[in-house]
Formats: structure tokens, sequence, C-alpha cells
């Protein structure tokens, strides 16, 4: 997916904290989080719930529940321009132009009661033309792009009337409308069944081959990510756990909850009936993070030095870790 | 133990001034299947393919159009709610959401103690000591008894749910998606909890999922439904290495493994499933198959044995592929 040429990045967080102020205190949801995102490449934010990857694509968007949700740290540059401190009207004008966004159930991304036409005009009228004509027809053209059949039709009809996956096409459609550097996807297939998703990812690495997109993919599914991703940035408890290539995280994976997750999942070589390898426990609550690394009770590694924060230590150059013993850790190839 | 005959579960779809049925949404269209003592058989399909109205046949909870429920050679199909009562202990369900499937008004004993009361089984002292003896065997302190769903995590209350379900020792549980809604760490922890009860209980598993991966983990054998009618069945290792549907090669070509970089012949179906209430004339694959011919439109094809495959797979498609 990504060419080999070395190209300048689009999108750089850097040390991104956000917080909610809530009835039991000041959480911080997202604390510490860097990545950077060429062009061309797809950058992957895996995690459980919790882990505050909704959050991270949420501040870069700037669209965090207000009052209670700010960033209270760090930097997001867009182009080399810092989003944090833009004014809401100038961040209008990003949104939806510079940025696209995906979202997870394009039932809720789309006004049920305006038709696709009309919304997919009005992403044109905002950012790039004045004329409604011209809007009605840049939309059939976006429609056409990522694959829906008579998109002069479909102009005229409801979300209601389109499938899961077609309403998918279209909330893709309206995120690429004005041909954004960075796309940003939270969850954009989790809603739709095995097949339809691989048609929309199929759909979304073709789209970036031809535009050259920047990709933020926000997920769950370690096979999404196997599939789409260049690069992959691991959180948990609103942290960075491990980043690098996707290749190096997936075949040799080097913090304990990564490893933990990549030997939980049943794969279809995984014998039957086998027992699986677990993580104990759960999350924990952001109240109530333990003190250090925060992965600590659920760590089979555990030991003394954990009560101290892990820093992100390089592995490989591009590959880091926060784990205080992942020297120690005997190697494990997962596979 | 259970088999299912011809099972068929049509919903009328209420239209027009005088509200007649005029059609019928086909979610189930004549499934013959069966399940043995200590089995589980997996039931894997896109939505509306019908494997939850299905489910939902099985225990009950709906009222087939047609066809048969045998339970130990007993049809609960026809049965009312009385008849049915002593036939509801030995047929259970987990379902996926354990947020809506427990009442959040009613403390975790309470939710655990009402299969006891139901069918008059012991008294307060004996239901309190059963009742502690689920949470025991489902991994929950004792304590959980005294309080209430919301306090739960996901992988918590799917517990919880699994101890109501197992409470009168079943026979049968029919699993409705119940890892999805949970975190991957959670998942292998609740998959191995359903392992453990069927190997400690004897328990015949009916698990219903989207994931393959995981239903494969599972299960013995698996039916894959495509439209309300079962497609291919096979032991569960035969259908991935040798799937003869074109639904379930593309089925098991379209999941996502967790493996960068290992995408050689995925077939991308085009398409939609098309609607269960207008169904496709002939084999209900055609639209979307790539090796639809004429006589695919017009004749549905029933499901046959598998040409050299090992017994037990059989597969609804005219070609050998």
């Amino acid at each position: 997916m990504s060419d080999s040429s070395p190209s300048s990045p689009v999108l750089e967080v850097e040390n991104l904290v956000t917080t909610f102020d809530t009835d039991a205190g000041t959480l911080t949801a997202v604390d510490g989080v860097s990545f950077t995102v060429k062009a061309g490449q797809t950058v992957g934010i895996v995690g459980e719930s919790g882990c505050g990857k909704s959050v991270t694509a949420l501040s870069i968007m700037r669209l965090l529940p207000q009052p209670m949700g700010q960033i209270a740290g760090g930097q997001i540059r867009l182009q080399g321009r810092d989003l944090v401190a833009l004014p809401i009207d100038e961040m209008q004008q990003i949104r939806g132009g510079k940025i696209g966004m995906i979202f997870q159930e394009p039932m809720t991304a789309l006004n049920p009661v305006h038709t696709i036409g009309r919304q997919l005009s009005e992403v044109f009228l905002l950012h790039l033309t004045k004329d409604p004509k011209d809007a009605w027809q840049r939309g059939v053209t976006m429609l056409q792009k990522v694959g829906i059949p008579a998109p002069e039709e479909r102009m005229h009809e409801y979300p209601h009337q389109l499938s899961g996956g077609m309403r998918q096409r279209v909330v893709i459609a309206m995120a690429l409308a004005c041909e954004p550097s960075v796309v940003i996807a939270d969850e954009p297939t989790t809603a739709l069944d095995v097949t339809i998703q691989a048609q929309i990812l199929e759909l979304m690495q073709q789209l970036q081959r031809d535009l050259g997109l920047a990709i933020v993919l926000i997920t769950h599914d370690l096979g999404v990510v196997a599939e789409m991703c260049d690069e992959v940035v691991v959180m948990y408890a609103g942290r960075v756990a491990e980043s690098g290539p996707v290749e190096s995280i997936f075949n040799h994976p080097t913090h304990p909850y990564t490893r933990g997750l990549l030997a939980s999942i049943p794969r279809l070589s995984t014998p039957r009936k086998a027992k699986l390898p677990i993580i104990e426990g759960m999350v924990p609550s952001l109240a109530d993070l333990p003190v250090g690394c925060r992965f600590q009770n659920r760590c089979p590694h555990r030991d003394d030095r954990c009560v101290e924060l892990p820093p992100l230590e390089a592995v490989t150059p591009d590959h880091h870790c926060a784990c205080h013993r992942w020297r120690e850790i005997p190697a494990a190839n997962v596979t | 133990m259970l088999e299912l005959r011809d099972l068929t579960m049509h919903f009328p779809v209420r239209e027009g001034v005088f509200n007649r049925a005029a059609r019928f949404c086909k979610a189930v269209d004549g499934v013959t299947l069966n399940l043995h003592a200590g089995e589980t058989l997996g039931l894997v399909g896109e939505s509306g393919c019908g494997k939850s109205t299905l489910g939902k046949c099985v225990v009950r909870l709906n009222q087939p159009t047609a066809g048969e429920i045998l339970f130990e050679g007993t049809d609960l199909a026809p049965l009312k709610r009385a008849a049915l009562k002593p036939y509801r202990r030995h047929l259970q369900m987990v379902f996926q959401d354990p947020v809506e499937s427990l009442n959040a008004r009613h403390t975790i004993g309470e939710i655990l103690a009402e299969p006891f009361i139901i069918h008059g089984i012991g008294d307060r002292a004996a239901r309190a000591a059963s009742v502690a003896g689920l949470l025991d065997r489902v991994g929950l302190p004792a304590t959980a008894a005294d309080r209430y769903p919301f306090e739960f995590s996901g992988g918590q209350r799917q517990r919880i749910g699994l101890a109501r379900a197992i409470a009168l020792n079943p026979r049968v549980l029919v699993c409705d998606e119940p890892v999805s809604a949970l975190d991957v760490s959670i998942q292998s922890q609740v998959l191995n909890l359903f392992l453990e009860l069927q190997r400690e209980m004897g328990l015949s598993y009916i698990f219903i999922a989207h994931n393959l991966a995981v239903v494969k983990h599972v299960s013995d054998r698996i039916a894959i439904m495509y439209l309300g009618r079962v497609v291919e069945l096979a032991p569960a290792d035969e259908i991935y290495h040798s799937a003869r549907h074109p639904y379930t090669r593309a089925l098991i070509s379209a999941i996502p493994q967790p493996e960068p970089r290992r995408k050689s012949g995925r077939i991308v179906m085009t398409g939609d499933v098309p609607s269960p209430i207008d169904p496709p004339s002939g084999c209900p694959f055609h639209p979307r198959c790539p090796h639809a011919t004429d006589r695919c439109k017009v004749e549905a094809p029933a499901l046959r044995p598998a040409p050299n495959a090992p017994a037990g797979h059989t597969v609804s498609c005219h070609y050998d592929l």
C-alpha cells in the first residue's frame, strides 16, 4: 500500500493528553499518545473498549463532547499546522475538508430525513462550490467512485432505503468528497457482515492507492489491522503499550499485553476445543488505574519495577514498547 | 438427541389498508438438522440468514410455522405453553447482549434463583445454595449474588447469563452470538468457560455466530446458512479445508486473519444478501455466485452428500466445485 519513497508526515500526534471532567473527578482518557501518519500509509490504532482509541480520534477532529472533554496537552499537527489551538471556525473548514471521517454506524452518521443527494451535496457546498447543480453532479461522481450502482437514482433515496454496506459506501463518499489528505476511520466495518466488510476494506485500499490517502484506522479487530495497516499503535488504558510496523508487531510482539492479545484469539489454525491462552482479569477503570504500568494487575511478568510508569523504549528503531521487562521476557514467536 | 425436520418459520409482512399478510418473510425455510449429545453444532451466516430465528425456534421462543422439533422423540413444535414447560428446562438459551438479557432491577441472586422458583425446585435455603454453586461454577465470587447487573462488566454479565442457562442442568444450550459483544481478551476467557462446562456437564450446544474462527474453535460440526436454508453442513475441520459451496468458500476467504500481508486469493463477493421476503428463484445464492448457470436460476438445489467427501459432509449446490 505505502510507496517506498520517503514521504513527509501528513498527520503528527505528539504527546496527546485528553481529559474528561466527570463526577469522579478529572479522568485522563488519553495519556501521552504519539504517532505519525504519512501519505499513502495506514496506521492502525488497536485496543479494547476504554483504551482511548476513539477518544484519540475525536481529539484529532476536535469533536470531544463539550464541555467535559478537553485536550490537556500535546500537539496534533496536520501538514505542520497545529490543530489544538485552531479557532473553531477554521477547524470546521478542516473537518470534512482536509480530514475526512468514517464512523462505525452508517445509519447514525447519516441524517435519516434527508436524501443521500442532499447530504452529499452539502459537503461540496460547504467546502468547494457555491453552485448547487455542480455540487449535485460532484455527488453523483463520488457515488460512482465508491462503487454504488445507479448513482443518479441513489442520490434521491433516503438512508433507510440502502443496505448497511451501501450506506457505509455513502459515508466513505462523504469523507472523501473534498479530497482530504487524512481519513480517520473509527471501526468502519464493525457493524457490517464479513463479506460486506471485505468489500469495504477493498474499496478503502483501492481509494487509498488512487488518492494517496493517509488513513488512521481505529479498530478492535486484529485481523482487520493485519490486512490493512502499515503501522500499528497498540493502546491500553489510555497509553501506548507498543507501536511499530505491522509485521513486527504481529510476528515479534514484545509487550506482554500484545503477546497475550495475539495468543488469545482463536484462529483457523488453532486446534479445535483446545484451551485458549487468556489474559487474566479485565481492563481497569480510568477512575481506578494502578500506579505505574497500567497492565501490571493482569500481567504474568509483573515485578517490583512495574510500580514505575514504563517509558516507551526502542526495540528496533521503528518498534517501540512500554514495558520494563521486555528484554527479559523470552521471545515468543506468534504464528 | 435433538432433531429438526424441515423446520420453517415464516413471518407475515402486514401491509395495505386491511393489514393483511400478503407476503411472508421466509426467515427459516425448511431446515433439517440433528444434534447429538455432548456435541457442538456451529451455525454460521450473515445477518438475515435466519440463524437467530432458528435458534429461537429450537428453544420455542418462536412457534415455527411448519416442521418438527424432535427432542428425545417428542415433537416440541406444536406444543402449547403448559405442555412445553417440562421441556423448557432441558433447552436453554444464552443471548448476545449481556446487558439487555438480565433484568436490571433484580439482583444476580434473584435472577439465578428464578429458574428454580419457576420449576418449583427446592426451598429458599436450597436455592441460595444452588445460586452460590452456580456462581462458583462460572468463576464469579459468591458475593455477586447481592449485586445488580450494572455492577458487572460485559464478560461477567455473560458469565451470569451462562449461569442462568445451566441452572437446571439443561441438555441443550442455544448460544446466540455469546461472545461477539465482548472484548478480545475477555472472549477467550468466556470461550474457555463454554468448553469447560460442556466437558463437565455433557451439554450440547447450538453455537450461533458470524465469526468463523470462533465457531470453528468450539464446534464439532458446522452448518452454513444462507437466506433461511442450510447450504453446507460438515465436520468443523472439513469445512475449512474443503468447503464445497461457493458461498462457504467466499465466507471463509472474507475473514480477515491476524497475519499481516496474507492476502492470497480472496474471493470478494459482489452485492448484498437479498431480502428473505422476496428471495431469488432457484438457488438463493445464484445472484452473487461466480459459478451460477441458467440451471441455478430456476432449480433450487437440494442438500446432498458432497461428492468424494467423508460421510456427514452435505452441500446444496448443483455442481461439484
